[in-house]
């Protein structure tokens, strides 16, 4: 194998793939990228068996091959080159050797037969769309915060994509919990994924999708079958495993019934959230709001620390209302809303309290009060 | 030099007998009026309390232990005679001592007997650690103007109490230090008073062997061993250097423990780190639903504590023993503390469902840590389980119920099990 490629070109996709890789490794393989050169393209694989990223770039392929050297090195190496380098990787069979020439400086990495690594098994995808980054990056963006990291309730430890009934219709829809807060983030159905099947998208797996999102004219091609799920933009095709789980019915969750309607600045009030709880304890967190008539105080009371109060000018004509909750998950909904005031619906102290955009039902919150 | 009897508690100068009322109980001392760390150990302390509660079992040997294959608990002090020693397995205590009385243990009147053994230290010295039920360190340093008597004479007074007052028996050390202490009271059991003051403490120590040191088991019995270390004699030999680098912090304490020297203060209130309950089954089990039941009392009982200390944890522990020996543990960080035995007990049975372990195991234990004070546990629920609101509404329900008619007055079907 020998072949010719332009840094960044090269370090676009390197770094791609070696982000995948663990940096705890058990099996030496998991810690190689898989390099293929044929025709006028190079494909770099990794995977940690749950994941598998490929990544092509154009290439000047002198001689066909493939071979596999460790991912964070080879990264590490490309970062470090000169930029605009023309980067020769070329590796003869005998030697086991991946040599990596650029201008004057010269490398030559160990590396691992290419039979050895792992290529994950193709899937049945049974629902096949496509649909716009910028849709994408909302549904996720929006989403993630909420996964939870409780490993007794692994089916929380991800994103739950799936199709949804909503008042316009079908929609395609992301929701995450983890038990304390929940995020609904709804997108119009592209077509084709109608008889979708919900799958739960890992963690990881929704991080690394996010770099395939960046660009705001992408199309990317959904798959999806019961058990894996794929990603994919010309240049780059990411595939997961699934969480093996059933996601809760979630629809339960989301209070219906909640009348009393506070509309706040979602800047001005994170900006207060944030002020006031810097006295609160490092166990609590708890932020109070007392409620009246276009008024809301955000006060913190903690006995060993401190106190702070704070008033800000709201739209709110209900009863007179007291409600605690854990400042990081106000202060991390709050920063969900990006163009109007946040409506927040209350019940009672003791109910789960929904937040959302204006009028704006495409993206629901809902979080849970903290006795205080 | 000073002496004290220990029936009328008349202080005296020297001789064998108490001038006052002719009694042989009589500690003598150069330093008796002048030390003040002491610790209090209860004489064969679950035994006794059985046979106060049952005079029937005074002249009988008596073992405190669970189960026909159990290890003994305790052995009052006939039985000791047999030759029958704590934590021997339960045949062989049978063996030695075939007409013996096994009783199963009554945790509940321990614990009761305890407070009032403590209630009466209270009144000598606010400065009480208890290091377990049945004994406790005490600082009676600086008390001997508000009793009007030094605290050798409060001490004598506290066993008279003890025995006139609750009918039952503890043995005292008294000492210049806690370490000291604690072996003096190990010295003239039962109902001993033994002293051990600061003039004669090396020359005591000489022979002793270094096993006499609370903590030094049967593991750091064989590192010393290979270091050539049997008696304090041998550790008195060792530069303290040396210790230290051989045995690092532990060698550092060595080195003052060979001179009779522990810094350590009595520590009253010591902060509890957690709070666990286990228990040794009668016969090992793999059953799901009898372990199941046992899961759920013992998650009871650690929330039962907490709740009567009013605190909370985030930590919940899993303990098994599988009939090998060979202990297994689990643990969960919570989302937020809790002190719901409902909690505890769907968390230790996750755990356990976790586990995924057929057993069969001898022992099982539940705990509870990483504390808070109660007022910041449970406030917060779970989205994901409605219902928790209301398992914790009747849970308090049927703690209330407790509290007013007893503690058997309302009980889960579970815990039945």
């Amino acid at each position: 194998m020998k072949f010719s490629i332009e840094r960044a070109a090269l370090l676009k996709a390197v770094a791609q793939a070696q982000s995948v890789v663990e940096r705890r490794n058990t099996i030496p393989i998991l810690a190689n990228v898989l390099i293929e050169a044929e025709g006028d393209t190079v494909m770099f694989r990794a995977t940690d068996l749950d994941i598998e990223v490929v990544d092509r770039a154009p290439a000047k392929v002198e001689r066909a091959g493939a071979t596999t050297v460790a991912a964070v090195t080879l990264n590490e190496i490309v970062r470090k080159l000169p930029d605009g380098a023309l980067v020769t990787l070329s590796e003869s069979g005998s030697s086991g050797r991946l040599t990596i020439e650029a201008g004057r400086s010269n490398f030559s990495l160990a590396t691992l037969p290419k039979e050895d690594f792992p290529v994950m098994a193709s899937s049945d995808y049974a629902s096949n769309f496509s649909a716009p980054a910028p849709v994408l990056r909302r549904l996720f963006d929006k989403s993630k915060f909420a996964i939870s990291t409780e490993e007794t309730r692994y089916y929380l430890n991800g994103v739950y994509m799936h199709v949804a009934d909503s008042d316009g219709g079908k929609v395609l829809r992301c929701v995450a919990t983890d038990g304390h807060r929940l995020a609904r983030i709804d997108a119009d159905l592209p077509s084709g994924a109608e008889g979708m099947a919900g799958v739960i998208v890992p963690r990881k797996t929704v991080g690394e999708l996010r770099k395939l999102l960046d660009d705001d004219d992408a199309q990317i091609a959904v798959s999806v079958s019961e058990t894996k799920v794929r990603f994919a933009t010309p240049q780059i095709t990411l595939t997961s495993k699934v969480i093996d789980g059933t996601f809760p019915d979630y629809t339960r969750v989301i209070p219906t019934g909640n009348t009393r309607r506070l509309e706040v600045d979602a800047a001005e009030f994170a900006k207060a959230v944030d002020r006031v709880a810097t006295v609160s304890s490092e166990r609590s967190r708890a932020v109070k709001l007392s409620l009246d008539e276009d008024r809301l105080i955000l006060s913190v009371n903690a006995p060993d620390s401190g106190a702070a109060e704070e008033e800000l000018a709201v739209a709110y004509g209900d009863d007179r209302l007291e409600i605690g909750f854990n400042a990081k998950y106000l202060l991390e909904i709050a920063s969900q809303v990006d163009r109007e005031n946040a409506v927040f619906m209350f019940n009672s102290s003791g109910d789960p309290t929904l937040m959302r955009e204006g009028n704006d039902t495409t993206a629901v919150y809902v979080v849970m009060p903290m006795r205080v | 030099m000073p002496a004290l009897c220990r029936d009328c508690l008349a202080t005296f100068d020297a001789g064998r007998r108490c001038p006052t009322c002719r009694s042989p109980r009589v500690t003598v001392h150069d330093e008796l009026f002048t030390l003040s760390i002491a610790h209090m150990d209860c004489d064969a302390f679950y035994a006794s309390v059985e046979k106060r509660d049952n005079p029937e079992l005074r002249d009988k040997p008596v073992i405190i232990g669970g189960g026909k294959r159990g290890v003994v608990s305790t052995a009052c002090y006939l039985a000791r005679i047999k030759g029958v020693r704590s934590a021997m397995p339960m045949f062989q205590a049978l063996k030695l001592c075939p007409e013996a009385i096994v009783v199963r243990p009554r945790m509940d009147a321990y614990v009761e007997a305890s407070r009032a053994v403590r209630a009466l230290m209270d009144e000598l010295t606010p400065v009480v650690e208890p290091l377990s039920l049945d004994e406790a360190f005490m600082d009676l340093g600086g008390t001997a103007k508000l009793h009007g008597a030094p605290p050798a004479v409060m001490l004598a007074r506290l066993t008279k109490r003890m025995k006139d007052e609750l009918g039952l028996t503890g043995s005292i050390g008294l000492s210049h230090n806690k370490f000291l202490a604690k072996v003096a009271s190990d010295l003239d059991k039962p109902r001993g008073f033994s002293v051990i003051g600061k003039a004669e403490t090396v020359e005591f120590l000489r022979h002793k062997p270094v096993r006499l040191i609370w903590g030094i088991g049967p593991a750091a019995q064989e590192s010393l061993d290979r270091a050539g270390i049997r008696t304090f004699n041998d550790l008195h030999r060792w530069d303290h250097d040396d210790l230290v680098a051989r045995f690092g912090g532990t060698g550092d304490r060595l080195w003052h423990l060979a001179r009779g020297e522990d810094a350590r203060r009595v520590a009253a209130n010591r902060p509890v780190k957690g709070i666990s309950n286990e228990t040794t089954f009668y016969e090992d089990t793999g059953d799901p639903d009898i372990l199941d039941g046992h899961i759920w009392r013992l998650s009871e009982q650690v929330s039962g504590r907490a709740k009567a200390r009013d605190i909370a944890g985030s930590v919940v522990t899993l303990k098994l023993k599988r009939s090998n020996h060979k202990i297994v543990s689990r643990q969960l960080h919570l989302r937020e503390p809790t002190q719901y035995a409902d909690t505890i007990y769907r968390t230790a049975r996750a755990l356990f469902d976790q586990l995924g372990d057929k057993g069969p195991f001898r022992l099982l234990g539940v705990g509870l840590s990483h504390l808070c004070p109660a007022s910041d546990a449970d406030r917060e629920g779970d989205l994901l389980d409605p219902d928790a609101g209301k398992r914790a509404k009747a849970e308090k329900a049927a703690d209330d119920i407790r509290k007013k008619f007893g503690k058997d007055a309302i009980v889960k079907g579970r815990a039945l099990r």
